[in-house]
């Protein structure tokens, strides 16, 4: 039965694939659609934004260049403010009733968790373009962020060796925040540490003059800063105010939320976090790639990695559909399968891993100093996303549809 | 020793502190008029953002802080002569139509503004006491919030205005019979309400994110302590803030921001179940 849907799969792309490139000659083809879910407003609309401008500049560029296989793409962009039950609705109505070739988007992990389900059930491809807590074995995602392996394994021994084997958690109570502290206490472990304290703040929370005491007691080396949304980051303004003044580690501040621009300095001095992408990349190919961004989002704040994964999306997506000659999953997954799923980003050269389908990534150390100047301390070179397949999941051979954490692992057959 | 003791009452102030600024521009709207003013955030955040706006245009942070107040005030009056004024005999309506005017001016602020404002810093310094370090500006706050306890006391209890205010509240008809102007009372007390959650956002806004959903942090605790007050400012909003201010700085120490946030809650519920109509019921009554 599977393998008779999986046949006529191969034959449609096939079909499809003939249809495309006959028809590029016509240059009548209907527009790919691409359906994405972005926050544009409610309690994350500064981070979405970007993620919104990323697609639509690729959208662009690649339209001009002729769309992929010859067809023009049209971006559908739905808000869900933040909300998962939209998300939910909106990625139903996507896929159900605008019949998306592709949905991309997602910011919580909540959110990615709530659509993943509804995804599943159909056989359209699904791009999550954050950097996340890692662990998502499902065929139909792929994923353009940074994972633990790339962010964690790198900052937090860095951490520990230069400050010392103390930390306290400060982390956002959902899975996210969850599951990342859950990796700070592995590998902490494995490196000889102490987690001196943890605490999960409920989403919506502003008030930290507790926390900030509590931090204080339990005199911790450094923070591990894993708070999430505008009202969480009020933590940083108030720790300055209250002169706390520790060394703060983070796997979303200063490239995802870009609080260095935010807030006044000297509020983020002495934070570091690990990223794939941050606007003060110098490279050649980076300085182009904001200029033309900045050229047609003159009023954008910052160019966060979301905003950058997101752009990055489309033309991973554009690799996979014209290699694969088709815009079917199978087939995009056939090119995955033999390791040339790769796109020179901006970044350097990033491919998809075939086994968990996430993304390998050139990781730099970056810090904040007391006039919010980012500086490169450490740079990892390309950092495969290699947990996944040693854990043994093989995206190649079987679709587990799970998301596995180290105190979740996939059961050995 | 000295320390851990002043810790206790630093928290206490400061979580003390937040749930009157937040709350008593709406003890007045709400607990006073009858509003439910839905959009009670977004004055919050009409304060929190023409602070910063001032600000940045080289005003010193107090004076901008006192005309971001004002600002909020005369918004507050315009508001209540244009929407509220047709709903003080549907107050469910009057909660739909300022929901509209809450969701109508955070999506205007996102779309003129911006998403995200830079911030400006806490003023004041820090100071030591023991092992831990604390922010002078959490102690000004507090003192803020004692103050608008103080001058609500004056101006409703000590005025002419304030007299004539409560008997408007109480039974507009009869004051109206009396020759007081009703109408501009509504208006004018409206204005106190939302200048005083101006006044919230103006003194919270060095401290926080500004984006334009940022009043909805506060509206939360502040329903909860005006419903738990009941209709009474002084006797009644001010008890409730001791009140859940105990309860949640303990919980907050001992056990993290979920569990405070959990208790205050249920703590809430329970009171609402024992004594419906509020704290002030209760100590009204005492007194009498």
């Amino acid at each position: 039965m599977i393998s008779g849907r999986k046949l006529g799969m191969v034959l449609l792309g096939a079909m499809l694939g003939t249809a495309a490139s006959m028809s590029a000659a016509q240059a009548a083809e209907p527009p790919l659609k691409v359906g994405l879910l972005e926050d544009v407003s409610g309690d994350l609309a500064f981070m979405g934004m970007p993620k919104l401008h990323g697609s639509q500049l690729a959208v662009e560029e690649i339209n001009k260049s002729g769309g992929i296989l010859g067809r023009q793409i049209e971006l559908i962009h739905l808000d869900p403010q933040g909300d998962n039950a939209r998300y939910q609705e909106f990625g139903r109505r996507l896929l159900n009733r605008d019949k998306v070739d592709v949905l991309i988007g997602g910011i919580t992990s909540a959110s990615r968790e709530a659509l993943r389900p509804i995804v599943d059930r159909t056989t359209t491809p699904y791009f999550y373009t954050n950097q996340y807590e890692g662990g998502v074995c499902d065929a139909s995602m792929i994923s353009m962020g940074a994972v633990p392996e790339q962010q964690f394994s790198t900052l937090i021994p860095w951490m520990v060796e230069k400050f010392g084997k103390k930390v306290y958690v400060i982390a956002a109570d959902y899975n996210f925040g969850q599951i990342s502290a859950e990796w700070n206490r592995k590998i902490m472990k494995d490196l000889g540490g102490e987690v001196v304290g943890e605490e999960f703040i409920p989403l919506g929370v502003s008030q930290f003059a507790q926390t900030i005491q509590n931090i204080q007691k339990a005199k911790p080396d450094w923070l591990l800063t894993i708070n999430v949304g505008a009202a969480q980051d009020s933590f940083f303004e108030q720790a300055a105010a209250a002169n706390l003044n520790l060394p703060m580690g983070s796997s979303i501040k200063i490239m995802l939320g870009f609080e260095h621009k935010r807030f006044k300095p000297p509020a983020l001095n002495n934070m570091h976090a690990t990223a794939n992408w941050f606007e003060e990349i110098d490279t050649p190919e980076a300085t182009e790639f904001k200029k033309r961004w900045h050229a047609k989002f003159p009023d954008e704040l910052y160019i966060n990695d979301m905003g950058y994964n997101a752009y990055n999306a489309l033309y991973m997506y554009k690799t996979l559909v014209e290699k694969a000659k088709s815009t079917k999953l199978e087939d995009m997954r056939k090119v995955i399968a033999a390791g040339d799923a790769c796109i020179d980003a901006p970044e350097g050269k990033v491919c998809i891993d075939p086994k968990s389908q996430h993304t390998s990534h050139r990781m730099r150390l970056i810090s904040v100093g007391p006039k919010h100047e980012v500086k490169v301390e450490k740079d990892y070179g390309t950092i495969q996303p290699y947990w996944l397949g040693e854990i043994g999941c093989d995206l190649t051979k079987k679709n587990d549809k799970d998301q596995y954490t180290p105190s979740h692992l996939p059961k050995k057959s | 020793m000295s320390a851990e003791v002043f810790s206790v009452f630093y928290q206490f102030a400061d979580v003390f502190a937040f749930l009157i600024l937040s709350a008593a521009g709406l003890a007045i709207v709400f607990g006073m008029m009858g509003v439910i003013n839905m959009a009670h955030g977004e004055f919050i955040m009409c304060g929190a953002y023409v602070t910063v706006g001032l600000v940045n245009l080289g005003v010193p942070l107090a004076i901008a802080q006192a005309l971001a107040a004002l600002t909020a005030g005369l918004i507050g009056v315009l508001v209540e002569f244009l929407v509220v004024r047709r709903f003080y005999k549907r107050p469910l309506d009057s909660l739909l139509a300022t929901w509209g005017l809450s969701l109508i001016v955070t999506q205007s602020m996102l779309l003129i503004v911006g998403s995200a404002v830079r911030g400006i810093g806490t003023p004041e310094g820090s100071f030591a006491i023991g092992g831990y370090t604390f922010s002078t500006y959490r102690l000004v706050l507090f003192g803020c919030a004692v103050a608008v306890l103080a001058g609500l006391y004056v101006i409703f209890m000590k005025t002419r205005f304030g007299v004539i205010a409560r008997a408007t509240m109480q039974n507009a008809a009869m004051a109206k019979a009396l020759g007081a102007r009703t109408g501009r009372i509504y208006a004018i007390s409206f204005g106190i309400g939302t200048g005083l959650a101006g006044l919230c956002g103006a003194l919270y806004a060095p401290t926080m994110t500004l984006i334009p959903t940022m009043g909805a942090t506060f509206v939360v605790e502040s329903f909860v302590t005006v419903v738990i007050g009941g209709a009474n400012v002084l006797l009644g909003t001010a008890p409730a803030a001791v009140f859940l201010a105990m309860i949640r700085m303990a919980l907050n120490a001992s056990y993290g921001q979920i569990i405070g946030q959990i208790g205050m809650l249920v703590a809430v519920i329970l009171i609402i179940r024992v004594m419906p109509e509020g704290l002030s019921s209760v100590l009204v009554r005492r007194g009498r």
